[in-house]
C-alpha cells in the first residue's frame, strides 16, 4: 500500500476498432489531486470507468490502494467512490433520502446521522426534504458529491465535476475538492477546463491521442509549453474574474 | 448483514408511492377495454358461460400486467441513463441485487394495478365463488407471469438506446391476448388463427385462471401455463444476466 493510492501502467482500451487508450501510465498519491485534462472524446471517462471497475481494460495494469481493478474488484469498490459525468441522484427521492440510501448500501453505522451531517456540510439543509429533481444544477452536483463521500473512500473519482455549473457553483465544488484532499483522500478529476486543473490539481496529466502526452505539476507543464499556450492558460481566469466581479457588484447594490 | 436488495426495493417503493398516477395510467387502458367489451361488443359475443365480464377478466388482467411491465423497462433505463446504475455498480454491493430490486418492484406495482382492475370489475358485476386457495393459485400464476415479463423487461431496459425503445416491446405483448381465448372462444376462429391461439401462452394462462375462479378446479392447462411462464422467466433471466455482464465491459 504505502503512499501510492492509484497506479496505472500501460492501460489500453478499444471500442470495436476504435483505439481509445493506447498505453496510459500515471500514479496518484494519498491526499493528492490529479487532473486528467483532455478534449471531448479523449478517453477521460473511459479511464475513470476502468479505474472504478465499470469497464474492463484490454491491457495494462491498474491498482487502487494495492488492489488490482480486474482481479480484486470487490476490494477496489470498498476503496473508491465515483462521481460520474452526470449527477447520479434519484430525482424521486429527497436529498436526505438519497444520502440515507447510499449510507445504508455502504453499511455505515448511523445512516441518518451521516446524512444529516453531510446535508449541513454541503449547505443542503434547507432543501433536505425536497425532491432532488427540483434542485438546481449546483445543488444536484453538491448532493452527488456528498453521496460519494459516504463511507469515507480512500480514492474519489470526479468526472467533469463542474461542467454545466455557473462560476459560483464551480468555486463551491473546488473548495470541497480541496478540503477532501486536505483530509488525505486521493482525487482523480477529469476536466476540459485548463483553469480548473490549474486551480485544483497538484499534478496534471494531458490525455491526447490515447496517451498521457504530458504529466507534471502546473509549473513543470508551463515550462514545457511554448509561451503562446501559456498565455491561453492565463486568459481563462480573467474572463471568469470579470464575470464574478460583475455578479459580486450586483449583489452589493 | 445489510441487504442491498431490500434497501433498493425500499427506494423504488417510494418512487411508486410518490407517483400513484403510473398505477392509474396503467390500469386505465385495460379498464377502458373491459368497459368496451362488456357494454359494447359483449352482447354479441357468445361464450356459452355466465356473465361476459367473468369470461373477460383473466385476459384483461394479463393486458394490465403486460402494459405495466413497460414501466419496469423504463425505470431501469432511467437508472442506467441517470448514472445511478454506475454508482451502484461501483459500490461494494452484490450487483445482481440491483436487478432483483427492479423485478420485485415490478411484482408489487403490477399487483396494485391488478387490484384496481379487479375492483372495477367487481363494480361491473364480476363474481367468483372460488375459495381462498383457488384465488391464491390464480394470484400465483399471475405472479409468475409478471416475473417472466419483468425479466424480459430487464433485457430491454438494459439494452435500449432510447426511452421509446425501452417501452416499445410491450406492444406485441399487449396484442397477444387478442389472438387467444381471452375475448372469444378459440373454436370460432379460422383454422390457422385458431392453431396459433391455442398454442401461445396467453390461452393456457387465461383458461387456467378461469378454471380456478369459476369452476373451482385447477384445470388441465395449468401445467402448460406454468411451463410457459417459468420457461420464459428462465430464458429471460439468463439473457438479462448476460446483457448485464456484457454492459459492464
Ligand atoms: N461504450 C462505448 N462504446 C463505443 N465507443 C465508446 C464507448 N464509450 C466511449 N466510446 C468512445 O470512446 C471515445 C472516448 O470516450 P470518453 O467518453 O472516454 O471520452 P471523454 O474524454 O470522457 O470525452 P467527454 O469530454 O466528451 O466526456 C469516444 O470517441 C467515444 O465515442
Ligand atoms: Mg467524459
Amino acid at each position: 500500500m504505502g503512499h501510492t493510492a492509484i497506479s496505472v501502467r500501460g492501460l489500453t482500451k478499444s471500442f470495436k476498432d476504435k483505439e481509445v487508450l493506447k498505453g496510459v501510465d500515471f500514479e496518484v498519491g494519498r491526499g493528492e489531486i490529479f487532473a486528467l485534462l483532455g478534449s471531448n472524446g479523449a478517453g477521460k471517462t473511459t479511464t475513470v470507468n476502468i479505474l472504478s471497475t465499470l469497464v474492463k481494460p484490454d491491457g495494462g495494469e491498474a491498482e487502487i490502494c494495492g488492489f488490482d481493478v480486474q482481479r480484486q474488484p470487490e476490494q477496489v469498490r470498498r476503496s473508491i467512490s465515483l462521481t460520474g459525468q452526470f449527477a447520479a441522484i434519484d430525482g424521486m427521492l429527497t436529498g436526505r433520502e438519497n444520502l440515507i440510501m447510499i449510507a445504508k448500501l455502504r453499511g455505515v453505522p448511523h445512516p441518518v446521522q451521516t446524512a444529516g451531517s453531510l446535508l449541513d456540510r454541503f449547505s443542503l439543509k434547507e432543501a433536505a426534504n425536497r425532491r432532488a429533481d427540483k434542485y438546481s444544477g449546483g445543488m444536484k452536483r453538491r448532493l452527488d458529491i456528498a453521496m460519494s463521500l459516504i463511507g469515507t473512500p480512500a480514492v474519489i473519482f470526479l468526472d467533469e465535476p463542474t461542467t454545466g455549473l455557473d462560476p459560483e457553483a464551480r468555486i463551491e465544488v473546488w473548495n470541497t475538492v480541496k478540503e477532501l484532499a486536505g483530509g488525505g483522500t486521493a482525487i482523480v478529476l477529469t476536466t476540459q477546463y485548463l483553469e480548473e486543473a490549474e486551480q485544483l490539481a497538484d499534478r496534471i496529466g494531458i490525455l491526447h491521442g490515447g496517451t498521457l502526452i504530458k504529466t507534471g505539476t502546473l509549473s513543470e507543464l508551463k515550462k514545457m509549453f511554448p509561451p503562446a499556450k501559456v498565455e491561453y492558460i492565463e486568459k481563462q481566469p480573467t474572463l471568469e474574474d470579470i464575470f464574478l466581479e460583475i455578479i459580486g457588484n450586483k449583489e452589493e447594490k | 448483514m445489510r441487504n442491498p436488495t431490500g434497501v433498493l426495493l425500499g427506494r423504488m417503493m417510494r418512487t411508486i408511492l410518490r407517483s400513484p398516477d403510473t398505477i392509474i395510467t396503467v390500469a386505465i387502458t385495460p379498464i377502458m377495454m373491459m368497459l368496451l367489451f362488456v357494454y359494447v361488443f359483449g352482447g354479441a359475443i357468445q361464450t356459452g358461460t355466465g356473465p361476459y365480464i367473468n369470461y373477460l377478466l383473466p385476459g384483461i388482467l394479463l393486458i394490465a400486467i403486460a402494459s405495466g411491465i413497460a414501466y419496469t423497462s423504463l425505470r431501469l433505463f432511467t437508472d442506467v441513463k441517470s448514472g445511478l446504475m454506475a454508482r451502484f455498480m461501483t459500490m461494494p454491493i452484490k450487483r445482481s441485487s440491483v436487478l432483483w430490486a427492479h423485478v420485485l418492484t415490478s411484482l408489487v406495482s403490477n399487483a396494485l394495478t391488478v387490484l384496481v382492475v379487479i375492483l372495477v370489475a367487481l363494480v361491473m358485476g364480476f363474481r367468483s365463488h372460488a375459495d381462498l386457495l383457488h384465488w391464491l393459485a390464480a394470484a400465483g400464476i399471475l405472479g409468475v407471469f409478471t416475473m417472466a415479463l419483468a425479466w424480459l423487461a430487464v433485457i430491454t431496459g438494459l439494452t435500449a438506446r432510447s426511452m421509446e425503445g425501452a417501452t416499445a416491446y410491450s406492444y406485441p405483448l399487449i396484442f397477444l391476448p387478442f389472438i387467444s381465448s381471452a375475448f372469444v372462444p378459440t373454436e370460432t376462429m379460422p383454422q390457422i388463427v385458431r392453431a396459433f391461439a391455442e398454442h401461445q401462452p396467453v390461452t393456457s394462462i387465461v383458461n387456467s385462471i378461469r378454471a380456478l375462479l369459476y369452476e373451482g378446479t385447477v384445470g388441465s392447462e395449468i401445467w402448460t401455463a406454468l411451463a410457459w411462464c417459468i420457461g420464459i422467466m428462465i430464458v429471460s433471466y439468463f439473457v438479462a444476466r448476460r446483457a448485464f455482464k456484457h454492459q459492464l465491459g
